[in-house]
């Protein structure tokens, strides 16, 4: 499947789908203890200026590169190396501090957790989480079946008339990434903390992930399993403090990272 | 961690092809765009249209979510407002007799349609505040117009007052006030109060982003509101308990919030003593109120759109 995409690009010139440039950026956290009543309150606001306790964080610092179509890029580095972040960024979710990032079309994270309520029923969350992601309601109406089935939640029953909370974390994982999944997507990016479920249901979402792979123009996948990167990637960015330790071809960068990471 | 002793001694790879051109310029030419900036307004208006399923499915689900793990689950919807109304009649209208004269008939319909009528629109501006800060995980995860947020919270405040005016309606039939034609006006006047409080919550939701502390504060001040307004006695009575002058009395009746209570109170109660006729200039300040609320509420949030979700 990488071979068509491949070839496509081998025609003509190389399409670049995303280009980010000289990319900075800062969280600002409200940290540690603080007087919590209203003169407080007042008087940070009169200042304008959320005094003291706020610290930054300074996750991506000075990234550059570009995305090709038909590109499959991994994102490793060690935990709070600012890859989701990154990811984030390109999908425009976080404002730059400085740099910038030019994409091609509106790039979108696979996930939908934070638009999904516990104390709905399953199938409510179908639709609202469909409808979270810009779908229509025509497409959730012809998507719903195939949702369904695919998270297998009524497998045991007819769960999902239940409210998400009587369900087991399981079950709510593979809900979540079915519905997270029925989307098509442009450039699609895809942080693996994914493989959730039984051997069997992961077996399902890494072949939906493939699939999606070949529909998207450009994946990125952020994964710990040095494994599923070498078997979906042909790209790798290393990441380390929020600066690019190296871009290159898979193997190559994977066998410095594993170097690295073995020491 | 190991890390730090290999600080780029890999060097990275220069990312790219050969050609010398800037990022923006090869962007440029393959037509790409900056993520994450904001749209135009015209566009800004047809993805929030776009939208209109998903603001009214959210804002269902969240009124839905709110009282399921409750008993008596969805009843209270109707009996939060109405312990809140039957408290107040007890403090103002028994203990300090605050009723400015009037007897039960007339105050307590009069209390009733203040209390869930301003708590409309105080719902609404703590639910901007937090509709950013309290969606931080949405707003990072998923693209849509951000202004969905505070108008779906709005949008399920005006569900709430749905079930409230339930309760209105029994009271007011209770203590003799019976449907009539004019009870019709109640429709504009809700309406203009909803689009009056969906401005109002996307000023707030601007604040409330910048500064979440506002969650904080904002209670007090909407108390102070509270009492100013003649939410739970009548403001010509304060008035002139204070010996006050009586143009001070008449710009205070003319604050939004009491514009569309009064609206509401003279369309129901239509023949105690202190509901005669209301004059047309309410009508006309409630219009306004409503339109400079929203178009420059709507303006203003549209203004940081980028910015929302840092921090």
């Amino acid at each position: 499947m990488a071979e068509t995409t491949r070839d496509a690009v081998a025609s003509g010139e190389r399409v670049p789908t995303v280009i980010a440039d000289d990319l900075h950026i800062v969280y600002r956290v409200v940290a540690g203890r603080q007087k919590g009543n209203a003169t407080a309150a007042l008087r940070r606001i009169v200042k304008r200026q959320p005094s003291g306790r706020v610290r930054e964080v300074h996750a991506v610092r000075g990234v550059s590169f570009t995305a090709y179509r038909g590109e499959a890029i991994g994102l490793i580095g060690s935990n709070g190396s600012g890859k989701s972040t990154l990811l984030r960024a390109i999908a425009g979710l976080l404002p730059p501090e400085s740099g910038k990032v030019y994409t091609d079309g509106q790039p979108s994270l696979l996930g939908v957790n934070a638009a999904l309520m516990n104390d709905l029923t399953g199938e409510r969350n179908v639709v609202l989480g469909g409808l979270a992601m810009g779908m229509s309601r025509e497409q959730i109406k012809q998507r719903y079946q195939g949702i369904v089935d695919f998270s297998g939640i009524n497998e045991k029953g007819d769960f999902i008339t239940l409210p998400m909370r009587t369900y087991s974390s399981g079950m709510a994982a593979r809900l979540r990434f079915s519905i997270a999944a029925a989307k098509d997507h442009d450039v699609l990016m895809i942080d693996e903390a994914l493989a959730t479920g039984d051997k069997k249901f992961q077996k399902r979402s890494e072949a939906r992930i493939r699939e999606l792979r070949t529909e998207a123009g450009t994946v990125f996948l952020v994964s710990h399993r040095n494994r599923s990167i070498r078997d979906t990637c042909d790209r790798v960015l290393w990441l380390e403090k929020g600066e690019l330790v190296m871009d290159g071809p898979t193997d190559e960068v994977l066998r410095a990272y594993e170097a690295e990471t073995s020491a | 961690m190991s890390e730090t002793t290999h600080e780029r001694a890999t060097s990275a790879a220069p990312p790219g092809s050969g050609e010398h051109l800037s990022a923006a310029e090869l962007a440029a030419r393959h037509g790409l765009t900056v993520s994450g900036a904001r749209p135009s307004l015209p566009q800004y208006v047809r993805q929030l249209w776009g939208r209109r399923h998903f603001i009214l499915a959210f804002s269902q689900a969240k009124l839905t979510a709110q009282y399921s793990q409750a008993k008596m689950g969805q009843i209270w919807q109707v009996l939060t407002p109405l312990l809140n109304a039957f408290v107040y009649f007890l403090i103002f209208g028994l203990l300090l007799q605050g009723r400015g004269g009037m007897n039960n008939a007339e105050y307590v319909p009069f209390l009733v349609i203040g209390v869930f009528l301003f708590t409309f629109t105080q719902q609404s501006v703590m639910s901007g505040v937090k509709a950013i800060p309290g969606n931080l995980g949405l707003v990072r995860a998923l693209h849509f117009p951000r202004a969905s947020l505070p108008l779906s919270f709005v949008l399920q405040q005006l569900q709430q007052l749905l079930y409230s005016t339930v309760v209105i309606l029994v009271v007011l039939i209770g203590f003799g006030h019976y449907p009539g034609w004019t009870w019709l006006l109640v429709i504009p006047a809700l309406a203009l109060q909803l689009v009056f409080n969906s401005g109002l919550a996307l000023v707030f939701a601007r604040w409330g982003a910048a500064v979440p502390d506002l969650a904080q504060l904002m209670p007090f001040v909407l108390r102070t509101v509270m009492y100013a307004s003649g939410v739970l006695f009548p403001i010509q009575m304060v008035a002139e308990k204070a010996d006050a002058p009586g143009w001070l009395a008449d710009i205070m009746l003319l604050n939004p919030i009491s514009v569309f209570m009064e609206l509401v109170r003279h369309a129901t109660i239509t023949d105690g003593p202190h509901h005669g006729d209301l004059s047309g200039y309410f009508w006309l300040f409630a219009a306004g109120y409503a339109l400079l609320a929203f178009v420059g509420g709507f303006l203003y949030f549209w203004k940081a759109e980028e910015r929302y979700g840092r921090g």
